[in-house]
């Protein structure tokens, strides 16, 4: 067991080292498994703020019911009583029509307009929060309480944000079918560095081959080799968005203040970056081995 | 029963060269055997028959009681560990250190590093070239990288040792000095199988001589 462990710690430093000896050529590897990785992380990233930002936008899905203009104290209690005893209703909130025009007033600064009107125009409302998100529970209840009396309109707050959500859908898509074809590149990019590896070291295969070495031994360095550069290549992935991201938010945030929307684009978190970085490590892994797979077999010594 | 055994063995290479024909052979633990022959006679073909680096076509090739010819693939790493292997063309790596090489069988047995350190200087002290031990390999001359050669087939103390043409390509001074250090293993206990056609050698040491014509052991 410990010379198992020690067998593999030398073939890991023995691969450390041969990457050291050859660093400009180490580098340009990584430069290009980090490329290939930056694009779908750059991608994931961005939809990923989108999606922050859909989210706080629409933290639950929302129904506004506006009362009729006519409508008591006492029939806007009712209706609360009523939204209370339904089920499938997590929160409700009753806006006087006062109020609704304060805010209005605050938001718009529309002071002059507002002060000019004969009355309020606004009508009290109940603001509403449904348990469930999805569209058919939502439309389902926009019909009931149309159906209530003394409910003059009912406003689904959320369309906006399930649009929003449906693009992101789309995005997301793309970002999967990017990273998966990216993948078969960083896959094909170790293939060939291991191939070329393995040319380079035929003799040293050979000779270990005659004195003993089982094809274990060969080829550890090799795959050590697939998931170090993989490693390297999702920490430079990681780096360059993070680069990219410093530069971009700088612009972003006057553009995002000009729309009144907290827009920042937020790097990945640790749990995350992790996951890349295994990702990274399993790819490079797996080229090397298929290469390992392909190429060591002919090598038998005559 | 014998440490090596091969019985009516035969190889037929790809292409219908027959190299060896029906040769029977035993070699007992400590012997020290010449094999003999002109060139293309079928010694080398027979030293890698016993190293199974080739299988034979019929007959059987059995070393320390397992028989080669059957192994499965995985356990020819674990037989080519018994055998020290020295080669004509010795078979260095340029780029590793004279020490590195020497170190290689040790490190593909997964061997204790500072244990394996103290055995390989053993060993190059015993070829004489300890104080060449950070040299590369290409820096040395043809006698020093045999006994180069020498030094990694015995660092893990096989009990066998092979040896094809150990001499081919040296001047006599140098021949003597590798024949004298096969001497030695062979004294302490390991078994020896030389293919060469150095006679010279083999009126000083005096071994047992199996000559192979025309793939066949023309005499014992």
């Amino acid at each position: 067991m410990t010379s198992w462990l020690a067998a593999h710690r030398r073939a890991c430093s023995g691969t450390l080292a041969r990457l050291l000896r050859a660093p400009l050529a180490s580098l340009f590897n990584i430069a290009v498994i980090g490329t290939a990785l930056a694009l779908p992380l750059g991608f994931y990233v961005v939809l990923a703020s989108l999606q922050g930002l859909a989210r706080d936008y629409s933290p639950q899905p929302q129904l506004s019911l506006f009362l009729a203009p006519e409508a008591s104290a006492a029939e806007a209690r009712a209706i609360g009583e009523r939204l209370k005893a339904r089920s499938g209703i997590s929160a409700s909130r009753f806006v006087p029509r006062a109020a609704a025009l304060e805010t209005l007033k605050a938001r718009t600064g529309l002071d002059d307009i507002i002060a000019g009107l004969p009355g309020n125009p606004l009508p009290d409302a109940w603001v509403v929060t449904a348990a469930g998100a999805d569209a058919a529970t939502l439309d389902g209840l926009r019909g009931e309480f149309r159906q209530w009396p003394k409910v003059a309109e009912v406003h689904v707050d959320s369309d906006w944000a399930r649009r929003l959500d449906q693009l992101l859908g789309l995005g997301r898509h793309a970002v999967l079918l990017l990273a998966t074809a990216l993948a078969f590149a960083l896959v094909a990019v170790t293939f060939n560095t291991i191939r070329l590896q393995i040319l380079t070291q035929r003799d040293e295969i050979e000779v270990a081959k005659l004195i003993g070495a089982t094809d274990g031994w060969i080829r550890r360095p090799f795959l050590y080799f697939g998931a170090i550069t993989g490693t390297a290549g999702g920490a430079a992935a990681w780096l360059m968005v993070w680069a990219v991201l410093a530069l971009f938010n700088d612009r972003l945030q006057p553009l995002a203040a000009l729309y009144g929307l907290p827009l920042q684009l937020a790097h990945l978190d640790a749990g995350d970056s992790l996951t890349l970085l295994v990702f990274a490590a399993a790819l490079g892994w797996f080229g090397a081995w298929l290469s390992v797979r392909r190429h060591l077999g002919a090598y038998n010594p005559r | 029963m014998s440490q090596i055994a091969l019985s009516n063995v035969s190889k037929r290479y790809p292409g219908g060269h027959e190299a060896l024909n029906g040769v029977s052979l035993a070699i007992e633990t400590g012997e020290m055997v010449f094999i003999t022959g002109h060139s293309g006679a079928g010694k080398s073909t027979l030293l890698k028959l016993i190293a199974a680096i080739e299988r034979p076509t019929s007959g059987s090739v059995v070393v320390n009681g397992q028989n080669v010819g059957s192994l499965r693939a995985r356990g020819i790493p674990f037989l080519r560990r018994n055998f020290g292997l020295v080669f004509q063309d010795h078979k260095l790596l340029f780029e590793r250190s004279v020490f590195d090489n020497v170190m290689l069988p040790l490190d593909i047995t997964g061997f204790d590093r500072r244990e394996g350190a103290r055995r390989a200087r053993a060993a190059l002290d015993k070829v004489g070239l300890l104080h060449k031990e950070k040299a590369r390999p290409i820096t040395l001359s043809g006698g020093e990288q045999q006994r180069l050669c020498i030094a990694r087939a015995i660092v893990h103390r096989p009990s066998i040792l092979l040896a094809d043409e150990p001499t081919g390509n040296l001047d006599a001074g140098y021949a003597a000095d590798i024949g004298e250090l096969f001497r030695d293993f062979n004294r302490v206990g390991v078994t020896v199988v030389l293919a060469t056609h150095d006679t010279q050698l083999a009126a000083r040491l005096q071994p047992r001589q199996v000559e192979i014509r025309g793939g066949r052991v023309h005499h014992d």
